[in-house]
């Protein structure tokens, strides 16, 4: 992709200055501005975060165990569930690929330096970690149980600890407009000679589309939590019925960003998988253009379908079909993805490294989160659906199934080029398998219970229901171990792993043109770009 | 040890009994929702079996050969790129247009409807019936008549649910909302809270009783004779002293209410609105924002002088004044 040429292979790996050895000590790294750097603080900050949230939800997996709860009193149990849902979506699925990810690639793939603003960029980040004491400062001081959608005007009125949390979402908002801002000015202006619009890696498009919800979206939970904060402490009566509020005012504001919030999370995992499915199928992407404008095409309709959140508050038959139609209209540009990632397998070169499992992983996956959102865009069958274990299983296939899938392929994807060391691939591989079928047993079961009628957020449920919560359950044990293997090795693999050539993967894109670990400056010299994206036909990349 | 052992014998014995896939479908739209419900699990199989033996095939069929090998370019395909979004975009518009005039017939009570009143409090239902029978948790309704339920909440957000029926319809304090269904099969159904309200939102459940429409008669004459829900409204109307305001001829400072219900006012602020329900509520809580037009803002306000359920004794009351009226005029 690039003319540059790098003499890589001349300076062994450990003698090389590179950004993980130019500087030493705490220090270095706290006070650091190299957009990689700061990628691993939020690497290691938000895999924190996914395992505290994670402990939280094989916790409610064993409680549910028995239909009159195994383990937990049903206060603690919605204070599990809230826990979890607040920690994983704003502290986990919303920073997590833009941040990690987004932050260690979006320079190097469009060959600049850094980002466009570095200390906004580390400033997002402690942002994020002041945020997150805030609400883990909520979970030590007896946690919150309002569910992770605070809704009013039960918000309002619970004793436990809601402005804590409230506060931590609040704050840590305005870490992603920061992220977002600075992704949007980096990717407009400091993109490498030749390197035009089209010849972006899909990656960065999917970011690009991300940063413009971070920035649009955002302030809306801003304010109203903000509101909520105030309702709870001044009693205004904004939402409060008893006062004068109104509380569907709340949902429609919450919906307002937190349905674009679902594309925050899934739209860059779907960058990443426009980059592991031309890798490691040795094809240029089937229909750039197509994948391209999908993803702006998702993050435009994607605020304007908050609505079907509310099919059964009561709006009105015509708000109700108006949402309907526009939920129905958002799948289409995700369907046009899955159509394109599979015709870019056709006459490939297709290799089952770990990586590539994962992505296979993710079409599967989000194949049935996107189509059993169907079910939800369709009136009818949405009013039975809507508030049961249905909504649970298609947002977990979509978030879990998609945009964790999605990270972890990522994360294996780079991981050669952040830390410098290859990971055992046939670990990684068996991960990828364990996750996979964990997964489908802890969710699909979920499904049935939310077609049969099993409400969600039930600490106790009736004995019926028993058979799929057990199987749920015992899905949520594999899923669980599925996820410690990769921490496992890939933390092995930091210090004992293998040294990593620059391209263990033989794959097309800027950020492989340097050595790995990359320098503190990325490129020696700016690499002018003379080829489109994914042009593998035309060259001779090789692993090394 | 033990625990574990009696917890998988437990297991197992629940494991061989037939496993449920489908809920009891034991209302009028019951077997649309679920006709629906078919379609599009069948179109997801579809799909998601397209795409995973696709993928298979090809995984198997172009799995790489030799480290070195380089596949050619594949043509762009205009053709298949507007195939795979307009087909999609087709089978979209079909289901929206299926699943919304469902809804819309669904959403729709008949004219006919009988009734009944519910207000969510945490953590139990309160049912009554137009003819003064009370109930918590337990919903008694006849088999093949449309119940409308008219719902208000005490407290938070509910939301009633009858899985059985494929009915569902959040309970929102300050407002009133509603729902019907036809129950076509006797028998006894769970009652769900669906909208999560606290501590015990997991037992906030109950029972719906359909019986048969001579059983139901039986049971509601039964127990304990109760006084009507307008009656029980007369009452409270003239304890409040409403009536010495809001005299029958329409001499009292304000307005008569005789056949006041259903029909459009033209209030103070210039607005029309159609007295329901929802506006007999606020005017009793909130009088000073509904005020008509030509009467002076004088009425105060009931908050918290009233629960709910009297607040839905009042409106009994105002709306059988409303057919006093047409039926003294029809004669």
């Amino acid at each position: 992709m690039s003319t540059a040429t790098l003499d890589v292979h001349e300076v062994p790996t450990g003698s090389r200055v590179n950004y993980l050895n130019a500087q030493y000590g705490v220090k270095s790294w706290l006070l650091t501005t190299d957009h990689k750097r700061i990628a691993l603080l939020y690497l290691f900050s938000i895999t924190l975060m996914f395992f505290v949230g994670g402990t939280f939800a094989v916790l409610m997996r064993l409680h549910l165990i028995e239909p009159q709860g195994a383990l937990v009193q049903p206060e603690t149990y919605n204070k599990l569930f809230t826990m979890h849902g607040v920690i994983m979506v704003f502290f986990f699925l919303v920073p997590s690929i833009p941040a990690t990810l987004g932050n260690f690639l979006v320079p190097m793939m469009i060959g600049a330096r850094d980002l466009a603003f570095p200390k906004l960029n580390l400033l997002s980040w402690y942002i994020y970690i002041i945020g997150a004491i805030f609400t883990l400062y909520a979970v030590i001081s007896g946690g919150v149980d309002t569910g992770w959608t605070f809704y009013t005007p039960y918000s309002t009125l619970t004793h436990t600890s809601v402005i804590p949390t409230a506060l931590g979402v609040f704050i840590t908002g305005f870490s992603s407009i920061l992220t977002g801002l600075n992704f949007v000015v980096t990717i407009h202006k400091m993109r490498a000679p030749g390197l035009t619009w089209f010849r972006l890696p899909l990656f960065i498009w999917a970011i690009y589309a991300t940063s413009i919800i971070f920035i649009l979206g955002t302030p809306v939970i801003a304010i109203t939590l903000f509101l909520l904060g105030l309702e709870r402490l001044l009693h205004i009566g904004i939402f409060d019925p008893a006062i004068g509020g109104d509380p569907i005012l709340f949902q429609h504001l919450f919906w307002f960003y937190s349905h674009p919030a679902v594309y925050i999370m899934i739209l860059p995992g779907m960058g990443v998988m426009s980059e592991l499915i031309t890798c490691f199928s040795r094809k240029r992407i089937f229909g750039y253009s197509f994948v391209a404008f999908s993803s702006l095409a998702i993050a435009f309709i994607s605020f304007l379908v908050w609505g079907h959140h509310m099919f059964v508050t009561g709006q009105s038959i015509y708000a109700g079909l108006t949402f309907s139609v526009l939920s129905f209209m958002v799948a289409i540009p995700s369907a046009v993805k899955v159509f394109n990632w599979t015709a870019t397998l056709y006459k490939g070169s297709i290799s089952y490294d770990a990586p590539m499992l994962y992505a296979l992983g993710f079409i599967g996956l989000f194949t049935m989160g996107g189509l059993t959102g169907l079910f939800l865009a369709s009136l009818a069958t949405d009013v039975h659906l809507n508030g049961t274990y249905f909504i649970v299983a298609h947002f977990h296939y979509i978030m879990v199934g998609g945009a964790v899938m999605a990270y972890l392929g990522g994360i294996h994807f780079w991981w050669p080029k952040i830390t410098g060391r290859l990971y055992p691939d046939g670990w990684a591989r068996f991960a990828a398998l364990v996750i996979f079928v964990g997964f489908n047993l802890t969710f699909f079961p979920q499904f049935m219970l939310g077609y049969l009628g099993m409400p969600r957020r039930y600490a106790v449920y009736p004995s019926e229901f028993q058979v799929l919560n057990v199987m749920s359950s015992a899905g949520a044990s594999i899923l669980g171990i599925g996820y410690l293997i990769p921490l496992i090795y890939l933390t092995w693999s930091m210090r004992y792993g293998p040294t990593a050539g620059p391209n263990p993967w033989g794959a097309k894109g800027l950020e492989w043109t340097t050595p790995s670990p990359p320098p503190t400056e990325n490129f020696e010299e700016i690499p002018v770009v003379t080829e489109d994206a994914y042009d593998y036909a035309h060259s001779t990349v090789t692993r090394g | 040890m033990i625990g574990l052992v009696k917890f998988g014998s437990d297991f197992l014995s629940l494991m061989v009994q037939a496993p449920q896939l489908r809920p009891e479908a034991a209302s009028s739209i019951a077997e649309g929702v679920d006709h629906l419900y078919f379609v599009l699990t069948f179109i997801t199989l579809f799909f998601t079996i397209a795409i995973f033996s696709t993928i298979f095939f090809f995984m198997v069929k172009y799995r790489r050969r030799a480290e070195n090998e380089v596949p050619a370019d594949t043509e762009e395909n205009l053709p298949l790129e507007l195939a795979w979004t307009i087909i999609p975009t087709l089978i979209c518009a079909g289901l929206f247009l299926w699943a919304s005039s469902l809804y819309f017939e669904n959403s729709r009570p008949p004219s006919a409807s009988t009734e009944i009143f519910v207000i969510g409090k945490q953590w139990m239902w309160h049912i009554q019936h137009p003819e003064g029978v009370r109930e918590i948790n337990e919903l008694h309704v006849p088999e093949g008549v449309p119940v409308k339920l008219t719902m208000t909440s005490e407290d938070v957000i509910h939301d009633f649910y009858i899985p059985a029926f494929r009915v569902k319809k959040d309970v929102i304090p300050g407002r009133y909302s509603s729902l019907w269904f036809q129950a076509t099969k006797v028998g006894t159904y769970h009652l769900f809270c669906a909208q999560y309200c606290g501590a015990d939102h997991a037992e906030m459940l109950g029972w719906v009783y359909v019986m048969s429409p001579a059983d139901y008669e039986t049971w509601l004459s039964s127990g304990t004779p109760s006084e009507t829900m307008e009656k029980t409204g007369e009452k409270i109307f003239n304890k409040l002293g409403c009536s010495s305001c809001h005299q029958p001829d329409g001499t009292g400072r304000g307005p008569s209410l005789a056949g006041v219900y259903g029909k459009e006012e033209d209030l103070k602020s210039g607005e029309k609105r159609l007295v329901d329900e929802a506006f007999i509520r606020q005017a009793i809580i909130n009088p000073n924002s509904v005020v008509l037009k030509n009467y002076p803002p004088i009425m105060p306000t009931f908050r918290g002088q009233i629960n709910e359920e009297q607040v839905l004794q009042l409106i009994a009351y105002v709306k059988s004044l409303a057919s006093e009226e047409r039926n003294s005029n029809g004669k």
